[in-house]
């Protein structure tokens, strides 16, 4: 079997080190991920999902265990590093978008270019106007975030989260600020990505109608793992509501 | 552009309002800035100008005569002698044709002009006035004091049996130009007496010296004075005003002789100067530091508001360095186009002062200049300001947990 893309071994975190208020946020976590594997990581609110995805998506790093991306174990990287892995490596959506308001669809897509690789070439203005229009958003390139819907802003942040081609996207309830028709338009995309470029998502929802579409479910309970098993149902987007509906819960 | 530059400069025109605040601010300081130093230095040149106008930077004289006890003390034993002051009599310095010549090749000394300086008596008619008499080579001279500029009557022109006199000693004589009057000295044995005929009639701007003051030729003094082919002093003008004290210093150790900066002899008008420049650096000090802190105030509150987004720019791979750099950036960027602005806005303001600030007959009342190096100055010290205004906000967003940001 290829080395997996991400593995945690024996992950801890800790907030408030050293003051009087120590909490261990995820205690001993072990999880590992393939390349182009599409999971769902579910759990109650508090649950240490989000510290979980940041871990994993290196914007802080666990307090014991090791975490090794590509096979390269990270926690011995310094900070610049890590930042350089995280540019690279990995694409970020968030449950509230995030796109940057003084930027358009366009620019906010070519960001993460320009802090990679420098100044922007008419080639990469052009694969930036691609991803969007692959993501639907072909007449809205030059729009600014405020001018777009929460549906369209989500669909930017994903466009913005592939521009670098990333093995790995990690989005942190992608939907969750989205009604029912946009959520699944969202999903759909994401599972299209997935599906034609072989990209790795590790998703967190609150939404188990959302979460049964993937392939593999992890539930983290009081930051441990209660559950992690793979969902072999029929999962192509044509399918999807039917899928859900079908299924026993 | 690279990254830093178009986050900095759309992050600026994100926050069009706080940006104009900054850059006004700044501007305001750069031209408070500009237009006092501009100010203080014309007021300053002026004054020079004024005082410094009828004397040399430097006059070298002969090494005073000092009296000595006839004999020192031997071993254990104590002399008690009255060593009364000697009367200095008039002398011309020793060698002065090679001292001359020697000065003229010195860097950073203009001009050199010898001169034989004495008292006498200018006579007409039954009126005798007590004067001081110049022997000057008048080119020269010119070089030390600008003559010409001061003429109110005639020429500057000092030849044989001609001299130029202060206007209040020609109403004193009754003297107008082709007037002639006789000096009458008493430096030697027997009183020695010549005539002249006035050519020019001079405002030195000063009465007492309008009222003494009598230009001769060089050898008309020497002889009046019993001088033959001596100097009983040089006139120096040097590059640079404020060197004046270092160069008599040194001078006077090289040469041995008594030499005189304008900086000694005029060491209130030198105080004032001093007082003058520490109270514009003071304020000009208060100023920019209130512009710095107003731009770093701005922009921590900017920090602060855009903590959110610094934490997408991190999760999206900006380095910490990035960050810092972006809020750098616009640190300079508004202090830099703030200088501009406060350059042209003291350009403008110094315009307008000299229309206002004029002498009742129209002239201006004191020229006002700025140098292409203050603006150039103000600029570099604004951009700096800005820098250091920006070092510490930078710092912070640069410090700014990403995980954290984003969850806010």
């Amino acid at each position: 079997m290829a080395l997996p893309l991400i593995e945690l071994s024996d992950v801890h975190k800790t907030y408030g080190a050293g003051t009087d208020v120590v909490v261990e946020v995820l205690h001993g976590i072990d999880f590992a991920m393939q390349a182009g594997e599409f999971t769902a990581l579910i759990g109650p609110s508090g649950s240490g999902k989000s510290t979980l995805l940041n871990l994993i998506g290196l914007l802080e790093p666990p307090t014991a265990g090791s975490y090794r991306l590509h096979g390269q174990e990270t926690t011995v990287l310094p900070e610049a590093e890590l930042t350089q892995l995280r540019a690279t490596t990995i694409g970020f959506v968030f449950q509230f978008h995030h796109l940057l308001p003084a930027f358009s669809a366009t620019e906010n897509v070519l960001i993460p270019g320009l802090i990679a690789h420098g100044p922007v070439t008419a080639p990469r203005r052009e694969a930036a106007r691609d991803v969007l229009r692959a993501v639907g958003l072909g007449d809205r390139l030059d729009y600014p975030p405020r001018k777009l819907s929460g549906g369209q802003q989500q669909r930017v942040a994903i466009a913005r989260a592939l521009s670098l081609a990333p093995p790995l996207v990690l989005a942190d309830e992608p939907t969750g600020n989205l009604d029912t028709h946009s959520a699944d338009e969202i999903f759909a995309l994401m599972r299209r990505f997935n599906a034609q470029r072989g990209v790795a998502f590790l998703i967190v929802t609150h939404d188990p109608r959302l979460a049964r579409r993937c392939d593999r479910i992890v539930e983290l309970v009081d930051g441990a793992i209660a559950g992690d098993r793979p969902n072999s149902a029929d999962r192509s987007g044509e399918h999807l509501h039917a899928a859900a509906t079908h299924r026993p819960a | 552009m690279n990254f830093e530059w178009v986050v900095a400069l759309r992050f600026l025109r994100e926050g069009r309002f706080q940006t104009a605040l900054i850059i006004g601010g700044a501007a305001a300081g750069v031209a408070v800035v500009i237009f006092i130093t501009a100010l203080v230095n014309g007021l300053q040149a002026n004054t020079l100008k004024r005082v410094l106008g009828t004397q040399a930077d430097i006059v070298i004289r002969p090494a005073e005569e000092v009296a000595r006890p006839q004999r020192e003390p031997r071993p254990g034993e104590a002399l008690l002698p009255r060593v009364e002051a000697r009367a200095q009599r008039l002398r011309s310095i020793d060698q002065w044709q090679s001292l001359d010549l020697a000065l003229q090749a010195m860097p950073r000394i203009k001009a050199v002009s010898p001169m034989v300086s004495g008292p006498g008596f200018a006579v007409r008619a039954d009126a005798t006035k007590s004067i001081a008499l110049f022997g000057v080579e008048p080119e020269r001279y010119n070089r030390i004091v600008a003559v010409d500029e001061k003429l109110v009557a005639g020429e500057y022109r000092v030849q044989a049996g001609e001299a130029v006199i202060g206007k209040e000693l020609a109403k004193d004589l009754g003297l107008a130009l082709g007037d002639r009057f006789r000096i009458v000295t008493a430096e030697t044995d027997a009183p020695v007496s010549d005539t002249f005929t006035v050519t020019g009639i001079v405002d030195l701007g000063v009465r007492d010296l309008n009222r003494r003051t009598v230009f001769v030729t060089l050898r008309a003094a020497q002889t009046l004075l019993g001088l033959p082919g001596g100097a009983t002093q040089l006139d120096l003008k040097i590059e640079d005003l404020f060197e004046a004290e270092d160069i008599a210093q040194r001078l006077a150790a090289q040469t041995g002789l008594t030499v005189e900066s304008w900086m000694r002899t005029n060491e209130q008008l030198l105080a004032a100067i001093n007082a003058q420049n520490i109270t514009t650096r003071t304020i000009r000090g208060f100023v920019i530091v209130i512009v710095a802190l107003g731009i770093a105030s701005v922009l921590v509150v900017w920090v602060v508001q855009k903590r959110r987004e610094i934490g997408i720019l991190r999760a999206m791979g900006a380095s910490r360095g990035q960050v810092q750099r972006v809020f750098l950036l616009q640190g300079a960027i508004v202090a830099l186009a703030g200088s501009a602005i406060g350059c042209a806005l003291a350009l403008a303001m110094i315009v307008v002062f000299l229309r206002v600030a004029r002498n009742a007959d129209g002239s201006p009342l004191f020229v006002l200049t700025v140098s292409p190096e203050l603006l150039l100055g103000a600029v570099i010290g604004a951009v700096i300001g800005g820098l250091l205004a920006a070092a510490s906000p930078a710092r912070r967003a640069a410090a700014l947990d990403p995980a954290q940001a984003i969850r806010m």
